[in-house]
């Protein structure tokens, strides 16, 4: 006699569907609980290092929108000093060619995504808040000696694993604390 | 004497008229019940997307109120304020009335259904005959919601409800005779005293028809054929929006508040148990038979039309006419002895006859292998 045949699958699935009653919901309460997203990201954000940048302005002619405007002046050593350095982000796609073109690693990817503004000239960035900060890291996309220095993720981590090290394990009730609350 | 009647009696003794002591009672216990059932359903609403959200590993709502048990109130307030559309061709009156026949009789079955041992709208003697009766009414509703909205999908739907909910009705009432044979009543609270032990031991293979019928009949998953979203949109309520969305949804969840009181009442021995108060006895047994429904929503598959069909004819009636003498043939001859060994004899039967009927569902007897 096969048990197959006499409802047993029937049981089964019940015993399934059961067991996932006490799984913790994979459902990620947005505003309030963020995923830590991969640090080699092309995020929606641009780096730029002010002392690196010759003001040669590759990045500007490999933008297939022209989204980078740059105004330099000579200095008394002959060399560019950047006046201005704007990046309309409003109309950027976030392709990455100009971090790609830079022949001097002068600008990176950030990691951030919640960069929706109010207003159209506030995504026009000036050159204060694109420079990097505490606020503003790169991330390894296309720079292989940034990333090496990143600490190891799976691409998509639900809790923070450089700030609690260890002691992670899913448990039914105690686990909402625990999770990465922003990046 | 059911606490209501011995109200209006009260009031005689105080010089009321004779009338007035009929219709104050009459009205307490109308608004006792009327909130009792809309209570509990915008409660189920919440249990089940709640629970059916734990079973998916999702969340469900939780903005609205601690754990989210707003939410109901503020799809209902949603809903009101939505446009009543009625489609050009539609049959008006029979469109505007169909809502309301699906929802009535809900609430009409619950004047049978005792809350506690006095508790109860009406005692009525012929109450499984009136709960029978009853029910039945909200698939008129569901067909005359099909028909009047002029569309073919709605009329699939209805179509599909009538063969359903004629079919299952049999099984149903044979199931219900053999716990009415063993109670010797047909009483709501006769019967619920009958149950020492409650009859889901006493008759195992009764109560599993009729909780399947049940499921059936109030057109839950896995049998939820009349408003299969991904073949026929939404079945006979496709045309229906706002209030008259409403009052389907409502009928809906209403319909399974009613079938667990039911079941609770006919099965699990009602507001009996130990300590705790009666009323809360019967949120429990609703509650567990509730949470089973959703527990079968969330595994089972939903079946085809001629697998539906063919379950409630071939598989549940025949078993429920078995059920059915078996304990008829108990009830005679077996008076005296004690109802453990009645136990146990079912038990085997129930066990038996759904091995030995599970075979017809197999190709060739079970001979061919698949």
């Amino acid at each position: 006699m096969k048990f197959e045949r006499y409802g047993i699958g029937i049981a089964k699935g019940m015993a399934l569907t059961f067991k996932h009653l006490f799984r913790y919901p994979l459902t990620v309460q947005y505003p309030e609980e963020k995923l830590v997203v991969s640090r080699r990201i092309r995020g929606n954000e641009l780096v730029w290092y002010p002392d690196k940048c010759t003001g040669c302005a590759t990045c500007a002619k490999s933008c297939p929108q022209g989204n980078i405007e740059i105004a330099t002046h000579a200095a008394k050593d002959n060399k560019y000093v950047v006046d201005k350095f704007e990046v309309d982000t409003g109309r950027c796609m976030f392709c990455g060619l100009c971090v790609e073109s830079c022949p001097y690693e002068a600008l990176a990817m950030g990691y951030a995504y919640e960069c929706a503004q109010y207003r159209r000239g506030d995504l026009v960035l000036k050159k204060e808040t694109i420079q990097i900060s505490d606020a503003r890291k790169p991330s390894g996309y296309y720079r292989p000696k940034i990333e090496e220095a990143l600490p190891k993720q799976t691409l998509l981590v639900y809790w923070d694993k450089e700030r609690e090290e260890g002691g992670q394990k899913l448990n039914f009730l105690g686990l909402s604390k625990k999770r990465g609350r922003g990046v | 004497m059911t606490l209501l009647e011995e109200f209006g009696l009260w009031l005689k003794t105080l010089n009321w008229p004779e009338w007035a002591a009929y219709v104050v009672p009459a009205l307490l216990g109308i608004v006792v019940v009327l909130g009792f059932v809309l209570a509990l359903v915008i409660i189920f609403i919440w249990f089940e997307r709640r629970l059916l959200a734990r079973f998916q590993v999702r969340l469900g709502p939780n903005r609205l109120g601690p754990e989210g048990i707003f939410q109901p109130l503020a799809t209902g307030l949603k809903v009101l304020l939505k446009e009543d559309i009625v489609p050009a061709k539609a049959d008006k009156v029979v469109h505007w009335l169909a809502p309301i026949v699906v929802f009535a009789p809900i609430l009409l079955i619950f004047a049978v259904v005792p809350l506690g041992q006095r508790a109860i709208f009406a005692d009525l003697n012929v109450g499984v005959v009136y709960v029978v009766a009853i029910s039945s009414i909200s698939a008129v509703g569901i067909y005359m919601a099909g028909w009047g909205s002029n569309n073919k999908y709605a009329l699939l739907g209805a179509m599909r409800s009538i063969a359903q909910l004629v079919s299952y009705e049999m099984p149903i009432v044979l199931s219900l005779i053999g716990v009415v044979l063993m109670a010797g009543s047909l009483s709501m609270t006769k019967i619920v005293e009958a149950q020492a032990i409650p009859f889901i031991l006493l008759q195992p293979l009764g109560f599993a028809i009729f909780f399947l019928g049940a499921l059936a009949e109030m057109n839950r998953s896995p049998f939820d054929l009349l408003e299969a979203d991904s073949e026929i949109v939404a079945g006979f309520h496709t045309e229906y929006s706002g209030m008259k969305f409403a009052m389907f949804y409502m009928g809906e969840f209403g319909h399974a508040v009613t079938y667990c009181c039911i079941i609770a009442t006919l099965f699990l021995g009602g507001w009996q148990g130990p300590l705790l108060p009666p009323i809360i006895w019967l949120l429990i047994k609703v509650f567990a038979l509730y949470f089973v429904m959703i527990w079968i929503r969330a595994t089972m598959p939903r079946l085809r039309v001629d697998q539906l069909m063919g379950f409630a004819w071939k598989a549940l009636f025949p078993m429920a006419v078995v059920n059915l003498f078996v304990v008829a043939a108990e009830v005679l001859w077996l008076q005296t002895i004690t109802p453990w060994v009645i136990v146990g004899i079912n038990f085997v039967l129930a066990v038996f006859l759904v091995l030995m009927w599970s075979r017809l569902f197999t190709l060739g007897g079970g001979r061919v292998e698949v």
